[in-house]
């Protein structure tokens, strides 16, 4: 009855009468009709909180004013968005912040980019009338790639609610309360004494910088710096998709050929490919996956399945903290990331003639967990860690501005030869559904001799920005040496976001979910929205900069990571087999 | 001037419940939307409609939830009324349960009340022994139950909502509202929650009828304490003259008087010949009493620093302002002068803290402070 009444409401915002289906908020609906409400602790992503008022309203007949962003519409409400009551209340409230506020704009990382600078601008924020802390009260915390400096924190609780609801970790929470109210870890210990699994979603979602990611861009410029060294750098797939947001330009727009440029002028003496170790990765963990599904259901063993992708830094810390008992579910292929480590210091050092001692690899992830993963002990070969420096997007875009270049100007350029050529599976690499779509391309030609049955080789299904999805492929006509697998219907789901891989771990548990393969990568949206992408990031932008990766993909020559020429050639000269005992030794490794 | 519905009427447990459960649903809901009983607590809202909302929608799957987490400095009417009256209160439980269609009730105890618990326990598994609780109450085709339930310590906790996120096992901090705990509260279940008071006049309700009820509706129960020969709970018709009160509880030399808890109004000798709700009643339901030996600057500190403390730290306006304002107070007891301008300044926050605060906390904390400014810089100006 009630939910019938609702449709179609008539509210009035600032004298324009407004049609409303009754399931909005006010800010929704002032939004959809182009009214601007300001906000701080609002975040698309997030559920509604209403913790910082600063999207304050009247609405006529009552004495006390709303948060707009978490006061539902109602008949006939009557909402003023911009009375002289509703600008002093909100002016009075970024000032109680910026008296809170501890810290310097000028050598903020956010400057510029700051959503609580932006709003003092707006309101003429010409003095604070209360006093503000005279010296720094929190200690800065950089024990992990994330940075927390508690004295730039207005307490909108983003990051707490990102790190609960979407990854489902709970790693920060509000503690204590009143005059000592502030933001940390249970017992306020430091984030990498807890089960924080540095995703860097926090960050991203932060709208000041009380968190940002561990700089690495002065480690990159001293290697630079150095004409003794040979610093080669490899690109994630999703950088090139997201780079340019830092330039202002609208999300969605492909700078592959100018960030190349712009590395080059930079001074990186090779600039190679990510996503070709993503299709190395694809071929290895397809017979990883083949070897298991042989082992299974030809040789009767008992082997882990479902398989579960191992290419998310993040969501290795996470089922590491949060499910060891599954462990042995994870593919043993190392990251993209880590592979091409491995191999830049050992089969492209050989090539070029360079000790790798001379050698100082740096990676552009869009990632904060990355920077963790090549930190880890087991990266490393002969005592040379695969990477030694992990810049995120926004790291990369910043040594783009240092070095004076005008990223949209500058003239295409091309990734250097035997590193750098890669195949559309490599790619979509960057999006949720990416990795189990170039897999199943390669599977399935593997077991069938026949392309992946799916119009253009896209497998829609692994697409698109639903938690879980769920791919089925059947087997049809196989090759004499799979017969086995003859009508047997491959079974995968994809999950993004860590509270959905939760979900899916609770049902692998207790043994409800039957699949052969999981892919798990632990931001929304896949990398293409991870931790160290440009700021803001939201649902709207995910979708823009996977688009934009779908269709830079459909012009790609190649489109089957095992049709990569240069991979061919890595497997003659170097590696000899998938999972051979090159393979084994240098892309291979086990978690704990 | 002083009257006993609750405190001290001839009362038979029973017979409220008797009553009630011969009649129907919706007809018990009529009788306390007629009779006018409204929330005892800082909301005036009518308790009639707030079981209507609960009682429409469906289900039997609900809530009632008996708020005794009474925090405010200088209100004690809950736990007298709990340690004097329970059978009262779980009647008047009960019978919100029976009409509204819930067979849930939670008593939700103040932690420093701790040490009444067992008590309370006993006493209700006696109403238990007796029929008036559990399965079939009375012979009749209606289930009900009671638990208790402790506070950790937090005031906030006493805010309708922050109770229900407490109850979850979760932080205690407000929600947004809408919904109302009536349409989403505990469990996201409908749930009424009144005060002890509020459902200690059920039976009363039920028993003596609306006329009554109504005859008296101008009472309302007090904390009195400070300095006076009497301090007790005392049911006082709303016009009674303060003068008069004053000579009720035993006040001498009495400087002035606090109405309606710490977030309340000061009031000075020159008004004592008016009523008690002359400017309205305030929100909180204590009366402190100073005598003349008394500080009110310090008294007033002290309350700025409960609110500070006790602020959830949700919302700007309340984490932030109070601390701004407990500042101010503290400087000016320095004997520090403090710019007129940002006197304005403050008194501005103060405003803005009663209108965009997200609970009652925020929304009326700010009071002490106004408080404080009157009798510093108007008329009320009593120096050491």
């Amino acid at each position: 009855m009630e939910t019938e009444a609702k449709t179609g409401l008539k509210i009035i915002i600032n004298d324009r009468e407004l049609k409303a289906n009754g399931d909005e908020t006010i800010l929704e609906l002032a939004k959809n009709n182009n009214i601007y409400i300001p906000t701080l602790c609002h975040h698309s992503d997030l559920c509604l909180k209403g913790v910082c008022r600063i999207c304050l309203v009247e609405i006529e007949g009552q004495n006390i004013l709303h948060a707009a962003c978490s006061t539902p519409v109602a008949e006939n409400m009557i909402i003023c968005t911009n009375t002289e009551k509703v600008r002093k209340a909100r002016k009075m409230v970024i000032e109680l912040l910026l008296a809170n506020h501890y810290g310097d704009c000028l050598t903020c990382k956010r400057n510029l980019n700051c959503e609580l600078q932006k709003l003092a601008a707006e309101y003429n924020i010409e003095e604070i009338r209360f006093k503000k802390p005279k010296e720094k009260r929190y200690k800065i915390e950089t024990v992990t790639p994330i940075v927390r400096d508690n004295d730039k924190c207005i307490l909108c609780r983003r990051c707490i609610r990102v790190c609960e609801k979407i990854q489902g970790v709970e790693a920060i929470k509000p503690l204590y309360r009143g005059k000592e109210s502030s933001i940390g870890c249970l017992y306020n210990l430091d984030l990498g004494e807890i089960t924080c699994v540095m995703c860097g979603q926090c960050i991203n979602h932060c709208p000041t910088g009380a968190l940002t990611e561990k700089d690495a861009t002065k480690d990159a410029w001293k290697a630079l710096d150095n004409p003794a060294k040979h610093v080669i750098v490899q690109t994630a797939p999703s950088i090139r998709v997201a780079l340019a947001e830092e330039f202002n330009i609208p999300p969605g727009i492909a700078v592959t050929g100018k960030m190349i440029a712009a590395l080059r002028e930079i001074g990186f003496n090779a600039i190679f490919d990510t996503d070709f170790t993503a299709d190395l990765l694809i071929v290895e963990e397809s017979f990883e996956f083949l070897t298991k599904l042989k082992k299974s259901y030809y040789d009767n063993e008992n082997i882990s399945l479902p398989m579960f992708t191992s290419c998310c830094p993040s969501w290795i810390n996470f089922i590491e903290h949060y499910y060891p008992d599954l462990l042995s579910h994870l593919s043993t292929c190392k990251s993209p990331q880590q592979m091409f480590g491995a191999l830049a210091k050992t089969y492209y050092a050989n090539k070029a003639g360079i000790s790798p001692e001379d050698m100082v690899s740096i990676s552009i992830m869009p990632c904060t967990a990355k920077k963790f993963e090549a930190n880890r002990a087991e990266m490393s070969h002969n005592g040379y860690k695969n990477v030694d420096y992990v810049l995120t997007t926004r790291e990369f875009a910043r040594m783009i501005k240092q070095s004076g270049l005008n990223l949209m100007e500058l003239q295409d350029s091309e990734y250097d030869q035997s590193m750098g050529i890669s195949t559309g599976a490599g790619l979509i690499f960057g999006a949720t559904g990416g990795v189990t779509e170039g897999i199943l391309r390669t599977v399935y030609e593997l077991v069938t001799g026949n392309d992946v049955p799916f119009n253009e080789l896209d497998i829609t299904p692994a697409r698109g920005m639903e938690g879980i999805r769920e791919i089925s492929i059947k087997i049809n006509n196989p090759l004499e040496n799979w017969k086995f697998l003859d009508d047997f219907e491959i079974k995968i789901a994809v999950a993004h976001g860590l509270a959905n891989a939760r979900n899916l771990m609770d049902k692998i548990r207790d043994g409800t979910a039957n699949y052969h393969f999981i892919e798990i990568m632990a931001c929304p949206g896949g990398c293409i929205g991870g931790g160290g992408q440009p700021i803001p990031t939201n649902e709207s932008i995910r979708k823009s900069r996977a688009n934009t990766i779908y269709s830079e993909e459909k012009i790609v020559q190649i489109r089957k990571s095992h049709e990569n020429p240069a991979l061919k050639r890595l497997y003659e000269e170097f590696l000899e087999n998938p999972l051979g005992e090159t393979s084994k030794k240098l892309l291979h490794t086990f978690y704990t | 001037m002083e009257r006993k519905r609750i405190l001290s009427r001839d009362y038979k447990i029973g017979n409220a419940i008797t009553e009630a459960l011969s009649c129907n649903r919706t007809n018990i809901i009529e009788q306390i939307k007629d009779s006018g009983l409204k929330g005892k607590c800082r909301t005036d809202f009518s308790t009639g409609i707030k079981w209507e909302l609960a009682a429409n929608l469906p289900g039997n799957n609900k809530y009632v939830i008996c708020n005794a987490d009474e925090g405010e400095p200088g209100t004690f009417k809950s736990r007298i009324l709990l340690q004097n009256h329970i059978e009262t209160l779980i009647e008047g439980m009960i019978i919100a349960g029976y009409a509204i269609n819930s067979n849930n009730g939670i008593i939700y105890l103040r932690a420093e009340y701790r040490w009444m618990l067992k008590d309370l326990i006993k006493k209700v598994d006696k109403l238990r022994e007796k029929d008036f609780l559990g399965k079939n109450i009375l012979g009749k085709n209606f289930d009900f139950d009671i638990e208790f339930r402790l506070n950790a310590g937090a005031y906030i906790c006493g805010e309708e909502t922050s109770l229900i996120e407490s109850l979850e096992g979760k932080r205690g901090e407000p929600r947004n509202k809408p919904p109302y705990p009536t349409e989403k509260g505990y469990l996201d279940c409908p749930t009424i929650i009144n005060n002890v008071e509020t459902f200690c006049y059920v039976p009363y309700i039920i028993n003596e009828g609306i006329e009554e009820f109504k005859k008296t509706s101008n009472t309302k129960l007090f904390s009195v304490s400070g300095d006076c020969e009497r301090a007790d709970i005392y049911e006082i018709d709303l016009n009674t003259k303060i003068i008069d009160l004053l000579g009720l509880i035993g006040a001498k030399d009495t400087k002035s008087v606090l109405i309606g808890g710490t977030s309340g109004i000061v009031i000075s000798e020159k008004d004592f010949d008016k009523p008690i709700n002359y400017k309205g009643l305030p929100a909180g339901s204590s009366i402190i009493v100073f005598n003349n030996s008394r500080n009110m600057r310090k008294i007033l500190k002290n309350f700025m620093e409960f609110f500070v403390e006790e602020s959830c730290g949700h919302c700007t306006p309340c984490r932030e302002g109070n601390i701004k304002l407990l500042e101010a107070i503290e400087k000016i007891n320095k004997g520090d002068s403090i710019p007129d301008k940002y006197i304005q300044t403050l008194l501005e926050l103060a405003e803005i803290m009663k209108m965009s605060s997200k609970c009652s906390l925020g929304r009326s904390s700010a009071n002490s402070f106004i408080n404080f400014y009157k009798i510093e810089y108007r008329d009320y100006i009593y120096g050491n």
